[in-house]
């Protein structure tokens, strides 16, 4: 193995397994994602202050619910891991429980979200309000829609598992499940620190 | 590559692991652990006055890019090895293109909006 990678060149040595090579092209789509993502940190950062007497991120954020949102992320990003980690060990019984685990936390964080827009909408802070709240209700939207559509990916994997097992090609949408739902956490990181911890700067 | 532990980690793409699932799981644990005392710091420097007012953008920009580098080392299992040269090249290329988009927008329309006549003048214009 260690000869075979010192003797022949990296240009010389062939096309890469697949395993590498998908989970690179996925890298890739995640990149890409996070550029979106970036342009509408941009959009949130330029109209920030553009509140039009309108509130301000002070006055409507409450940082105890965001402390909850980030721990559920955090946490199902940490089972998540776990999960590919017992598809390594072939245990189904583990795989099902951390999936599980996994899934309900990013269920806790939409509802959690969820019920912090309503709320909001009850108090009349709607994305029409001001370009602030257009620029806040986009990004963390747009975040949190990407968590639904992983909630239903993870719900898809944990049926193709059960019912299909544990072939390469599903063990392979796991894993690239898996850098996804860690590409949001990533992302997540940027919104707690950007919008809700910098509104109180 | 000098040994066959070297040559095995090269081969490694970002979610790709080790045969090894112990040290994985360690990867895992420390990885969570550095997560959440970054994460618990970022809340508790905002919400709490212990940090110099002016500073704290400063400490919390610092604090969230230490907890992305930490999730992208132990959750994304982005590596140094020669191997995975593609992965860390395409991380590099989209940090480049984050960089521009969200300075490069701040930075023209913060010009922008210097240059823009009050408000009070522009509405008198239009009259």
């Amino acid at each position: 193995m260690s000869a075979i990678a010192e003797e022949i060149p990296l240009s010389e040595r062939g096309p890469a397994p697949t395993r590498i090579v998908v989970s690179f092209g996925f890298w890739l789509f995640l990149l890409s994602d996070i550029v979106i993502f970036s342009a509408l940190f941009a959009a949130y950062a330029v109209l920030a202050q553009r509140t039009a007497g309108g509130p301000t991120g002070a006055q409507i954020f409450d940082l105890k619910h965001v402390f909850l949102e980030t721990c559920c992320l955090l946490v199902s990003s940490f089972t998540c891991g776990l999960c590919v980690l017992a598809m390594e060990r072939r245990s189904h019984t583990m795989i099902h429980v951390w999936a599980a685990v996994t899934f309900v936390l990013g269920v806790s964080f939409i509802s959690l979200e969820l019920s912090e827009f309503i709320g909001m909408f009850s108090r009349g802070i709607n994305p029409a309000r001001s370009a602030f709240l257009s620029a806040f209700f986009g990004l963390v939207g747009t975040h949190g829609i990407h968590v639904t559509a992983g909630l239903c990916w993870l719900a898809v994997m944990m049926t193709q598992i059960a019912t299909l097992g544990l072939r390469p090609k599903v063990a392979q949408r796991l894993v690239c499940f898996s850098l996804f739902w860690h590409a949001l956490d990533l992302v997540w990181i940027g919104v707690f620190t950007i919008v809700y911890l910098g509104a109180r700067t | 590559m000098k040994s066959n532990g070297t040559a095995q980690q090269a081969e490694d793409a970002p979610g790709e692991h080790d045969a090894d699932p112990a040290s994985n799981l360690q990867s895992y644990v420390i990885g969570f652990g550095f997560a959440i005392v970054l994460t618990l710091a970022s809340f508790g420097a905002a919400v709490t006055h212990w940090v110099w007012a002016p500073g704290l953008p400063v400490l919390l920009a610092v604090l969230a890019i230490a907890q992305m580098g930490v999730h992208l080392v132990f959750f994304l299992h982005v590596s140094s090895s020669p191997d995975s040269v593609n992965t860390v090249l395409a991380l590099a290329f989209g940090i480049f293109v984050v960089g521009l988009v969200v300075f490069g927008s701040m930075i023209i329309m913060a010009n922008l909006s210097d240059y823009m006549m009050p408000m009070q003048q522009l509405m008198q214009m239009q009259r």
